[in-house]
C-alpha cells in the first residue's frame, strides 16, 4: 500500500522545506488551486467533484428511508463511507480495506457530524419509526496527496446540492418525481478539514503525494463555524513522529486563517 | 461557577487510578491500568520473528498493537472481533507508543502488544496506552521514556480532565468534547491527539497544559507499579 520515499527525496524535501521552498513553487502553508463541479451522477441526491491540484475526489449523497437508532429516535442517521479504488493510484490495492481506507471516512464522519451541518432532527419521517439515512460516499479518482482535506470539500459540496427525494403513498421513494426539497442544512456551517504535515521541524499544508509520503506525521483538524465562532470539531494525529506543545500552539494560530481561506475558495462554487 | 461533574470531582482531577504490573505470567510483559471504572489490560509478546516475511523490516524491529473491547465490557454486548473503531484505535495506539521504543537491535522482528478493555467507562484508549506503556517497560524493551495518556475535554465551556461515560454524553451548551492525548512522561512530545466535539483553536493550549499536569500524576502511578514488580 505504501511506496516508500527514498532517503534522497526525504533529505532533499527536508532541506527545501527548511528554506521555505517546494518543488511546485508554493509556500509551505499554501493550498493548491481548488476547483469544484457538480452533478457527477444524476442518480445521486447530490454529488460533486473536487480537484485540488492533481488530486481529484468525487462524492455522492444518497438518502434512504430507514429505522432510527434506539438512542436517537427523533433524528435521521448519517453514514460516511468510501473506497480507495485501484483506479485512482498504483498505490491502492484491491481487497479488504487498508488502514487509510478505514481512516478517511471515519475522519469525514466526525468532521461533518460534530459540526452539526446536517440538521438530523429535521430528517424524521415518522418519529421513532422511520427516518432518513444520509449516506455520503467518497471516491478518489486521482490521488496526488492530501486526500482527507479534498474528500471533505467534495462531501460538503455534495451535501450542499442534495435534495430529499419524494415518497409515494406506500412510503417508497419515487424517483420519477423530481424533488426540489433541499437537505436541511444549518445556515453558515461548512465543516472543513485542514491537515498539517510534519517533516523534520517543518510543517506544511496540502502536500502532493510525494511530499506526503516523505512526511513523518500528520494532524487533521475538522473545523467549522458555530455561533459565529470557529470551532475545532475533530482531530487526529497520524504516524509516529511527535509534536511539541509549541508546535501545537503555532498550528492553532494558523488554523483560523487557513480555515477562512479554504472556506472562501469553496464558497465561490456554492 | 457550578461544578458540572457528576461525581463531584474538580475540573482537572483524575478519577482514582490503579495500576499493576505482571498480571499475565505467560507474557513477556504485562500490566493493568484503571481510571475509575475503566479497566484496561495489556500484554507484550516479543521481540519475535515476524510473519508474514514480507512485512519484515531488515533495519529495525516493528511494533504491532491490537486494541479491542471485550464483549461484556459495555452494556450493549459488543460483537467479538475487530471493528473499524477498534482498528483505528489500534493504529493510533501504535503511533502513540512507537516513538519511545528503540527496536533497531531487533531487525526483522516484531513486538506484539495486545490491549483489551475489561470494563469500559470512557477513556478506554488512554487507559490502554498507559497499560501498554508499562507492559513494554516490564518486558525490558529499550525505551527512551514511558508514555502517559489521558482523555481531556470540555463540558460546555469548562476544560476538564478524564471524562467518564456520563460526562461524554453531556449535552448542554457547547456539549462534551473528548480530546484524548498521549505524551512522553518526561518531555514535551505529544504522540497521540484525537478530538471529537467543539473547541475554539485558542483554547487548545489550556487542554495541553491540563494534560501535561495530569500526565505527571499518571507517570507516578506507573512508576510505582513498575517498582513494585521489581521488588517482588
Amino acid at each position: 500500500m505504501t511506496m516508500e520515499s527514498t532517503n534522497l527525496t526525504i533529505n532533499t524535501l527536508k532541506k527545501m522545506f527548511k528554506e521555505g521552498k517546494r518543488f511546485d513553487g508554493r509556500k509551505l502553508d499554501n493550498f493548491r488551486e481548488i476547483m469544484v463541479s457538480y452533478d457527477v451522477s444524476n442518480k445521486a441526491e447530490g454529488s460533486a467533484r473536487v480537484k485540488v491540484g492533481k488530486t481529484e475526489v468525487i462524492a455522492g449523497v444518497k438518502l434512504a428511508p430507514g429505522t432510527p437508532y434506539p438512542d436517537s429516535l427523533d433524528k435521521g442517521n448519517l453514514m460516511v463511507s468510501g473506497d480507495l479504488l485501484p483506479l485512482a493510484s498504483p498505490r491502492f490495492e484491491a481487497g479488504p480495506p487498508g488502514f487509510t481506507a478505514i481512516e478517511l471516512p471515519r475522519l469525514l464522519d466526525r468532521a461533518i457530524r460534530e459540526s452539526h451541518m446536517i440538521e438530523l432532527d429535521k430528517l424524521v419521517i415518522k418519529e421513532g419509526e422511520k427516518v432518513w439515512t444520509v449516506i455520503i460516499d467518497v471516491y478518489p479518482l486521482n490521488d496526488d496527496g492530501n486526500l482527507i482535506d479534498v474528500a471533505c470539500l467534495a462531501a460538503v459540496a455534495a451535501l450542499k446540492k442534495a435534495k430529499i427525494p419524494e415518497l409515494d403513498e406506500n412510503g417508497i421513494i419515487d424517483y420519477e418525481k423530481k424533488s426540489e426539497k433541499p437537505l436541511p442544512l444549518a445556515e453558515g456551517i461548512l465543516p472543513t478539514s485542514i491537515s498539517f504535515f510534519k517533516l523534520g521541524d517543518s510543517i506544511i499544508l496540502d502536500p502532493t503525494r510525494e511530499e506526503e509520503e516523505a512526511c513523518e506525521a500528520r494532524i487533521t483538524f475538522g473545523v467549522s463555524n458555530w455561533n459565529g465562532q470557529r470551532m475545532i470539531n475533530s482531530c487526529q494525529k497520524s504516524k509516529a513522529a511527535t509534536f511539541s506543545s509549541e508546535e501545537i500552539e503555532s498550528m492553532m494560530k494558523m488554523l483560523p486563517g487557513k480555515f477562512d481561506d479554504v472556506n472562501e475558495k469553496l464558497k465561490k462554487f456554492l | 461557577m457550578i461544578n458540572k461533574r457528576g461525581d463531584g470531582r474538580g475540573l482537572t482531577e483524575l478519577r482514582p487510578m490503579m495500576a499493576k504490573v505482571g498480571i499475565i505470567p505467560n507474557a513477556d510483559g504485562s500490566a493493568m491500568f484503571a481510571f475509575g471504572d475503566t479497566v484496561a489490560i495489556a500484554a507484550v509478546y516479543g521481540p519475535k520473528q515476524l510473519h508474514p516475511q514480507h512485512m519484515q523490516n531488515p533495519s529495525t524491529g516493528i511494533l504491532r498493537c491490537v486494541y479491542d473491547l471485550l464483549s461484556f465490557s459495555v452494556y450493549d454486548r459488543k460483537r467479538p472481533g475487530p471493528s473499524r473503531r477498534s482498528q483505528e484505535i489500534s493504529k493510533v495506539t501504535e503511533w502513540a507508543l512507537s516513538p519511545v521504543l528503540d527496536l533497531k537491535g531487533f531487525p526483522n522482528q516484531v513486538v506484539d502488544v495486545q490491549i483489551y478493555i475489561i470494563q469500559a467507562d470512557a477513556g478506554t484508549r488512554t487507559a490502554g496506552i498507559n497499560a501498554a506503556s508499562m507492559a513494554l517497560a516490564h518486558a525490558g524493551l529499550p525505551m527512551k521514556d514511558l508514555i502517559c495518556s489521558v482523555a481531556c475535554g470540555k463540558l460546555d465551556k469548562e476544560v476538564v480532565v478524564d471524562l467518564d461515560k456520563h460526562e461524554e454524553d453531556f449535552k448542554e451548551g457547547e456539549g462534551a468534547t473528548d480530546f484524548p492525548l498521549a505524551k512522553f512522561a518526561t518531555s514535551d512530545e505529544f504522540t497521540l491527539m484525537q478530538l471529537d466535539g467543539k473547541i475554539p483553536p485558542e483554547r487548545v493550549k489550556e487542554v495541553i497544559v491540563a494534560a501535561t499536569e495530569a500526565c505527571k500524576e499518571i507517570y507516578e502511578v506507573q512508576k510505582k507499579a513498575l517498582k513494585e514488580v521489581v521488588n517482588e
